[in-house]
């Protein structure tokens, strides 16, 4: 069997997520400098429609992965008609993107069949014939080359917005479908799900905010809040939080920016002690424009920032507020 | 749980460029700390007992000490300096190895390190282990026929889920308020049982990596960065005169 490159593309309610586009076109990247054929893979059922959605690009062949038992979501049938899936096709590289979804299953489907999953990856390389994927480490301060080790298949995830899912190439003609029906037998699935739901409805839409202040842990106590919200209301901006300030009850929920919270592409995003997790810059790195203030000068928010202020933000913002002020009231 | 180096600690490469230098400080991983805050909430809500595992080296005893300050009932140790250099696999395959004889009813871990970042070892100690799991949890009930738990999704979703036990479930920062340790705790702490594992012990249950780490190094900016200097209030108004005259949103 030639070597081959399978997409796991993923869905809810019949609905493929952007990531999906963006492991498609990770896919033909990888296809175009390995030579290796490039198929997807939908799970779920009735997937009919998605399937031909995702046959419009440049793929060899997409398998539609059908059972009743594929929906709603359980690792534990993902896994199991995924297994069987990769037995038979034998791809030598699996892409899927880092989704919370896939975070949840495929550690186990790799460790099931013998095998591991270089994760949350935001790029390849081909080099000598080898191929290495580049994860981040140390909450963003480090990068790593990282190959495999073992045998195939080889499982690779890929970080939301790596890769540009508008960039995935449409194919000359539709690539072919192949329905594979699975049966799961009564016992695998062994949780119960129950519906998705949302929390209280959001108060704040931060995705509408032209300016956004950011707080991260650098605030260091609740009562300092108050600084980022008067200078937030001096620029007419809204508050927003990295994750750590909304658990520890500092800010509601509905204000934090990140990958579990909102995600934001403001004119201007002024991170003040935010540090810079991947968790959060995933949330606000398609913002215009970036500032950040951070006593640490070797934080990952500065990699991104567009201006960079090495500091103590207790010293840095109240002059700021002042000057803001002065400003606004001069124009 | 697991000890990684501090948030702000500087981080050097060492001589193998594959890895860093191991001359920082070190803390809890902040997920872990959350999923022991939430096996001690359970054992106190339904009694039983809380059992605490690490690997790593000698250093990274003081995390077990801490969690047995806590409350934590015992601690295990894998003791070696080469658990630092495992993958996710392997650390899972040598903490099952470790463990198998206790049939825990519960294994909690946190969600992803802040090292590595993997968020797979969890699960994979419940693949390894026959366990169901679920990850990114945000409460967890007891029911009749095993737990409810809340499952955080993306963009503000959750989802609960019924499952039964025995189970492993990773744990989402912000599932509760975290305790401080009590001097009394920590007086007690001293005589609380902490059971070391050497590598050989676990060694038959651990294979060669199947990733591996081939240069690590600082990232590439893909942005210029300008610096802004001086004093704060020439920092302030250096500021202002950007979002006013080149950003315009002033």
């Amino acid at each position: 069997m030639p070597d081959s490159i399978l997409v796991v593309v993923e869905q809810r309610e019949g609905k493929l997520n952007r990531a999906s586009w963006e492991t498609i076109t990770a896919g033909q990247a990888i296809s175009a400098a390995t030579g290796w054929a490039l198929e997807a893979a939908v799970v779920g059922s009735n997937l009919a429609p998605i399937a031909s959605e995702v046959a419009v690009k440049k793929l060899k062949k997409v398998y539609a992965l059908e059972s009743p038992r594929l929906e709603p979501y359980t690792p534990d049938a993902f896994a199991f008609a995924l297994k069987q899936l990769l037995a038979s096709s034998q791809p030598k590289l699996v892409l899927m993107p880092h989704t919370y979804q896939v975070r949840d299953f495929v550690p186990k489907l790799a460790t099931a069949m013998g095998r591991t999953v270089i994760g949350d990856c935001i790029g390849f390389r081909h080099e000598n014939g080898k191929l290495l994927f580049t994860r981040q480490m140390f909450q963003g301060k480090l990068a790593a080359d990282v190959s495999f080790a073992g045998e195939a298949p080889w499982f690779v995830t890929l970080q939301n917005g790596a890769f540009r899912g508008d960039q995935a190439e449409a194919g000359a003609t539709a690539a072919t479908i192949e329905t594979v029906n699975v049966e799961i037998a009564d016992g695998i699935i062994r949780s119960k799900p129950q519906e998705v739901f949302k929390e209280a409805k959001q108060a704040v839409d931060l995705t509408q905010a032209e300016i956004i202040v950011s707080v991260g842990r650098g605030i260091k106590e609740q009562k300092n809040i108050q600084i980022a919200q008067q200078l937030a209301e001096a620029l007419g901006g809204e508050l927003a939080a990295s994750r750590p300030i909304c658990d520890s009850g500092w800010l509601p929920m509905d204000r934090q920016i990140g990958s579990s919270g909102q995600t934001v592409a403001p004119k201007l995003y002024l991170a003040l002690g935010i540090s810079g997790a991947i968790q959060h810059i995933v949330g606000m790195k398609g913002a215009r424009t970036i500032i950040a203030v951070n006593k640490d000068s070797e934080a990952p928010i500065f990699e991104i920032a567009d201006y960079a202020i090495v500091g103590n933000l207790f010293d840095i913002v109240p002059p700021l507020i002042e000057e803001v002020k002065k400003a606004k009231a001069g124009s | 749980m697991k000890q990684v180096p501090q948030k702000d600690a500087p981080l050097k490469l060492n001589e193998t460029g594959a890895w860093i230098r191991e001359e920082v400080s070190y803390e809890v991983n902040e997920p872990d700390a959350y999923a022991l805050e939430e096996a001690l909430r359970q054992k106190e809500k339904h009694s039983g007992e809380v059992v605490v595992i690490t690997s790593g080296p000698a250093r990274s005893q003081q995390v077990l000490r801490e969690a047995l300050a806590k409350g934590a009932d015992r601690a295990i140790h894998l003791e070696d300096n080469a658990f630092v250099g495992l993958d996710a696999f392997n650390t899972a395959r040598a903490l099952a190895a470790a463990i198998q004889d206790d049939k825990f009813d519960l294994i909690f871990t946190g969600l992803q390190s802040d090292d590595y970042g993997y968020a797979q070892t969890g699960v994979i100690l419940a693949e390894l282990l026959g366990y169901p799991h679920a990850t990114i949890i945000m409460q967890i009930e007891k029911t009749d026929g095993g737990i409810r738990v809340k499952r955080e999704l993306e963009a503000g979703f959750f989802q609960f889920v019924d499952m039964p036990l025995p189970a492993v479930l990773t744990i989402q920062s912000g599932i509760n308020k975290l305790r401080y340790a009590t001097l009394i705790g920590i007086k007690q702490a001293k005589n609380k049982p902490l059971k070391k594992v050497t590598l050989a012990e676990v060694q038959s249950a651990i294979g060669g990596n199947l990733q591996k780490i081939e240069r690590l190094y600082i990232p590439q900016k893909t942005k210029k960065t300008e610096h802004i200097e001086g004093s704060p209030s020439e920092i302030a108004r250096r500021l202002v005169d950007k979002l006013r005259n080149e950003l315009r949103v002033l």
